[in-house]
């Protein structure tokens, strides 16, 4: 797995979105100061950062959730002001989040097209969901047992799996993973990391990894930023970096704390 | 490591063989199935009993029919809402008051049809306002739908001065809504069938199941689910509406007396013995046409085997704890076998 995910012949394009001096508060409380981040097309940037380290407020912002005090954000070097999380979705800002995406007693296919159904007239394409759902399924290479399984009877790792296709299926151009391996064990973990660098690959995608488990992610992310108190304290490629170093700062954080 | 060995099973294509033969895995796919076979059961049962020659009569039948039908109509709007993870506890309230509210406009000197509109736009906006309470004040549908209950219950008594009325939709008219002998069935079997069809077919069923199953997932993909929600509210109490005018115009009184808890009651009953989740995301409107097809049959063979009416109630009573049991128990079977 680290051999394939550390070989990065497709290599980033042009810079997709960025985040230039975001500054966010909640009464008192400094959620965001002055972030600025830049992710490029076919890169994976990882945004690492503790608990409370304000890494929720920075999705909910490019997922058009809260709007900013101050600050601005540039999609291909335009400025947008996301109004709704349905205007940020529709400038192919998707979001995956870590346990709510999809709907249990549904089957697959109809998780995969939800609110985006197939019909001739009133009524549903059943089959012709399923063909195209099995068939951008096996594209990026998630085996499911059958698309009109109920997605109750499939495991943690292939929920995921469904929900990343789900996204990445509706043109999108930014894909943001909310913990994606979170509460997942390491071999699942594993299956979600390959499908990321697989997503990579295609080149035609930037993807923001936010996690806080900072091995597991290293491997697949080209760039990573460290979020510490409302703070962009860290961003250089990840081969230029080590867990060590990484856990290193934020331990430095606790000591002066 | 015991998680490592459950996990390897899991993304091989092939899918697992239930214990059993094929009609075992049918039963587990269609949950409606196995009550289609509880009620031939019971069928055959009355049909074979020393009373079978007074079962198997097109009167009986009629009588059966009369029973069910209210039950399917007002309970294919109950499943749809449960399938929304809601209730309707006013459903049969709505029965009793609509064929008055209807009777208030006529003496009022509209016209019948006029009138019928009129009462069935009320109806509307008893589900309405049902909706809205639940979803704009995120009040729970069990206590909203309480007090609406008791609300128009008041009104049928203010309405009708606790007395029935004779029903002045004749003629034509008169036979489409109950008049005609098997006219409330054919009224049933279609309401049945539509809202199957909408279940099954279209992305209001879809986002039902959605609605009911994981609803913060069915709103972050866009589904209003408040609209959802509302629209089925508005089914229900429509259907409730149209279920009291035809089964008491049938009748040939409207009674102020009838429909009320007992009515609503029979048509949750039924959904939830046709497999209808009490809990939201899944259900069948077919699956509550045959519970309410067997709950008509066990009440009027009963009657006919001279049981004691009273051990009626306790049969439902445990009908429907058993059935929810079964249903739970399924459930389990399901996610071990049909992966």
């Amino acid at each position: 797995m680290t051999e394939e995910s550390t070989d990065t012949n497709a290599g980033p394009g042009a810079e997709v979105l960025r985040v230039e001096n975001i500054s966010k508060r909640f009464g008192p409380v400094t959620a965001l100061r002055d972030v600025t981040l830049r992710v490029r097309t076919g890169e994976v940037l990882g945004l690492l950062g503790d608990n409370g380290a304000g890494k929720s407020t920075l999705i909910k912002i490019l997922t058009g959730f809260h709007r900013p005090d101050s600050g601005r954000i540039l999609m291909n070097g335009q400025e947008v002001a996301l109004r709704s999380v349905a205007h940020a979705r529709s400038l192919g800002i998707e979001t995956v989040y870590q346990d709510l995406a999809l709907v249990d007693e549904l089957p697959v296919y109809l998780n995969f097209f939800l609110n985006k159904e197939l019909t001739a007239g009133p009524f549903l394409r059943h089959g012709a969901m399923r063909r195209q759902a099995a068939e951008a399924l096996g594209e990026i290479g998630i085996n499911i047992p059958s698309v009109g399984a109920e997605v109750r009877a499939l495991s943690g790792g292939q929920r995921q799996a469904i929900a990343v296709a789900r996204a990445v299926n509706t043109a999108a151009k930014v894909l943001l993973l909310d913990e994606p391996l979170a509460a997942m064990g390491a071999r699942e973990g594993g299956q979600i990391l390959r499908l990321i660098d697989r997503l990579r690959r295609r080149g035609d995608l930037a993807i923001i990894l936010i996690a806080h488990n900072y091995s597991q992610v290293m491997d697949v992310c080209d760039r990573v930023n460290l979020l510490q108190h409302g703070e962009i304290t860290f961003d250089r490629p990840s081969a230029e970096t080590s867990v060590t170093e990484l856990l290193e700062l934020v331990h430095a954080e606790y000591r002066t704390a | 490591m015991a998680s490592e060995t459950e996990l390897r099973a899991v993304p091989e294509i092939e899918p697992r063989r239930a214990a059993g033969s094929g009609l075992a895995r049918a039963l587990l796919r269609r949950r409606e199935l196995s009550i289609v076979l509880v009620a031939i059961a019971a069928f055959a049962y009355f049909s074979a009993g020393s009373y079978g020659g007074a079962f198997n009569t097109s009167n009986n039948y009629h009588i059966l029919m009369q029973y069910l039908a209210p039950w399917a109509i007002i309970g294919a709007g109950e499943t749809m809402l449960l399938v929304c993870g809601e209730i309707d506890l006013s459903a049969g309230f709505t029965f009793t008051v609509i064929p008055f509210v209807f009777m208030s406009f006529y003496n009022q000197g509209l016209d019948v049809p006029l009138s019928l509109v009129l009462a069935i736009a009320v109806a509307i906006g008893i589900g309405l306002v049902n909706g809205l309470i639940r979803t704009v004040f995120n009040l729970s549908s069990f206590i909203t739908t309480l007090g609406m209950g008791f609300f128009l219950e008041g009104m049928t008594y203010i309405q009708s001065n606790a007395e029935p009325a004779q029903p002045p939709i004749t003629g034509g008219l008169g036979d489409v809504l109950g008049g005609w002998r098997w006219s409330e069935l054919v009224w049933a079997l279609v309401i049945i069938a539509v809202m199957q069809a909408a279940l099954s077919y279209t992305k209001y069923g879809v986002y039902a199941q959605a609605a009911g199953g994981n609803p913060l997932s069915a709103a972050e993909s866009g589904i209003k689910v408040g609209r959802v929600k509302v629209s089925t509210f508005v089914l229900t109490s429509l259907f409730a509406g149209l279920a009291g005018i035809i089964d008491q115009v049938r009748v040939g009184s409207f009674d102020p007396t009838s429909g009320g808890n007992t009515m609503m009651f029979m048509a949750v009953a039924s959904a939830v013995i046709g497999g209808t989740a009490l809990l939201g995301g899944s259900g069948t409107v077919v699956g509550t046409l045959f519970g309410a097809v067997l709950l008509a049959i066990i009440e009027n063979g009963f009657t006919l085997s001279g049981v004691n009416a009273y051990a009626f109630d306790v049969v439902i009573g445990i009908a429907v704890v058993a059935a929810m049991l079964l249903n739970v128990y399924i459930s389990r079977l399901r996610r071990k076998y049909l992966r």
